[in-house]
């Protein structure tokens, strides 16, 4: 039931990601070929796959995977910033001559906890509301992480700001100094070149 | 509590109904939120399966680019156009499904020539109401500990909820901020260079004029 976008074979199709550091993100995929023959999404094309990729902010890469048709990839972030998560096909096929598209399903979550299967159908041993509440601590975590990645974009915008602040009254004195002196130079100039010429 | 769990009928009273609340908890907010880059003159279009008799709420921003705003559509599986604006910075849109299938949303660049944008959409599907009403009916009452379990998870939701709308609009203001300076400094170089052209060419053109070039220097006169 997830949502699903149009890609040419072998176009690679990116989305942004950004998150705080230590967060966990786990996506879920499922790609499917257009079939020219039944004019229709085939339901498993073989030998499909799908090259994910993911770079963290400073470029690096923390994830590439090939994967099959269907799959789950999760990755931890480092640092917080932008992370960019791509996809593209493994096919070999071109889109024009084949006329194919693809058609990837997507959803991806970040920062969730899922509560483990097993731990819920422990019999009654684990303590439910014991379980439940380590969710709820989870997504606490997840809430103060996201603030302190949110001070630390708040201060690189203020210090922007204080830049520019700064740079427009430093441009401005330069420039206002230096239309004085051009000006002064430039009767200066015009003088001594009339005197010269006999002209005054 | 996001919680994929089989609710098995042969479980203990106390169990099963943690597991229905989690599980109506799962059944609530299914949703899709991602960030894209739009480059420009191009148009991105996503789909989903709903059924119908179904709440689904868009809401997107535009992060950076250009002047921040974006085309954006959406279609019900009969092709008719439920929601369309032109150049919006952000906009939430909420519907009630009326037909089963395929609904189809794009978000448009194609009025830009250079400059690529990013947008953010968040897909909601379901807003039922609030799972404690629910639980009137039935035969066990949630405890206390669960209920203020459900409290604290509603409220957590909506924490981060909040969040993320802040965090979308301190990126945007942070994106104007940094072009803001990238332009200043461009701009303040610029009219300095163009400062020094302009005056030296000014008495270098004065001078050119009173200076001949025929021998006899016409400056001096009788």
């Amino acid at each position: 039931l997830a949502l699903y976008f149009h890609t040419g074979e072998r176009e690679e199709k990116c989305i942004i990601e950004d998150i705080p550091s230590e967060t966990l993100v786990v996506g879920n995929y499922k790609v499917q070929r257009w079939d020219i023959h039944t004019h229709d999404f085939l339901e498993s094309a073989p030998g499909l796959g799908m090259f994910v990729t993911v770079t963290s902010p400073t470029g690096e890469v923390l994830l590439s995977k090939l994967y099959g048709p269907q799959g789950t990839f999760t990755f931890t972030s480092y640092i917080s910033g932008e992370h960019i998560i791509c996809f593209q096909s493994n096919s070999t096929r071109f889109a024009v001559i084949a006329g194919s598209k693809l058609r990837i399903h997507l959803d991806i979550r970040v920062g969730e906890h899922f509560l483990d299967e097993s731990a819920i159908q422990a019999k009654d041993k684990v303590n439910e509301v014991n379980v439940r509440l380590e969710n709820l601590i989870e997504q606490i975590h997840h809430v103060t992480r996201e603030q302190d990645y949110e001070r630390e974009r708040e201060e690189k915008f203020r210090k922007t700001s204080e830049e520019t602040n700064s740079n427009i009254l430093w441009w401005a004195i330069v420039q206002t100094l230096i239309l004085i002196s051009v000006g002064i130079w430039q009767i200066k100039s015009l003088r001594d070149f009339f005197i010269s010429k006999k002209l005054v | 509590c996001r919680v994929r769990v089989a609710v098995r009928v042969a479980m203990p009273g106390a169990v099963r109904t943690l597991c229905l609340a989690a599980l109506l908890g799962a059944l609530r907010a299914g949703g899709t939120e991602l960030t894209l880059e739009l480059p420009d003159s191009a148009q991105r279009c996503f789909h989903q399966e709903l059924e119908s008799d179904v709440k689904f709420t868009l809401d997107y921003q535009v992060i950076s680019g250009g002047h921040y705003d974006v085309d954006c559509y959406v279609e019900d599986p009969n092709g008719k156009t439920i929601y369309q604006e032109t150049k919006k910075q952000y906009d939430s849109f909420s519907h009630h499904t009326e037909v089963k299938g395929v609904y189809t949303f794009c978000f448009s660049n194609e009025f830009s020539t250079f400059s690529h944008k990013v947008v953010y959409f968040d897909f909601q599907v379901g807003d039922e109401p609030p799972i404690l009403p629910d639980m009137n009916n039935r035969v066990t009452a949630l405890t206390q500990l669960e209920s203020a379990c459900v409290t604290i998870h509603e409220m957590l939701k909506a924490v981060i909820d909040s969040q993320t709308h802040y965090r979308l609009r301190e990126a945007q203001d942070r994106s104007r901020a940094e072009e803001l300076n990238g332009r200043v400094s461009y701009w303040s170089v610029g009219e300095t260079l163009i400062l020094f052209v302009v005056s030296i060419g000014q008495v270098m053109l004065l001078k050119s004029f009173f200076t001949e070039k025929r021998p006899s220097s016409g400056g001096a006169g009788t």
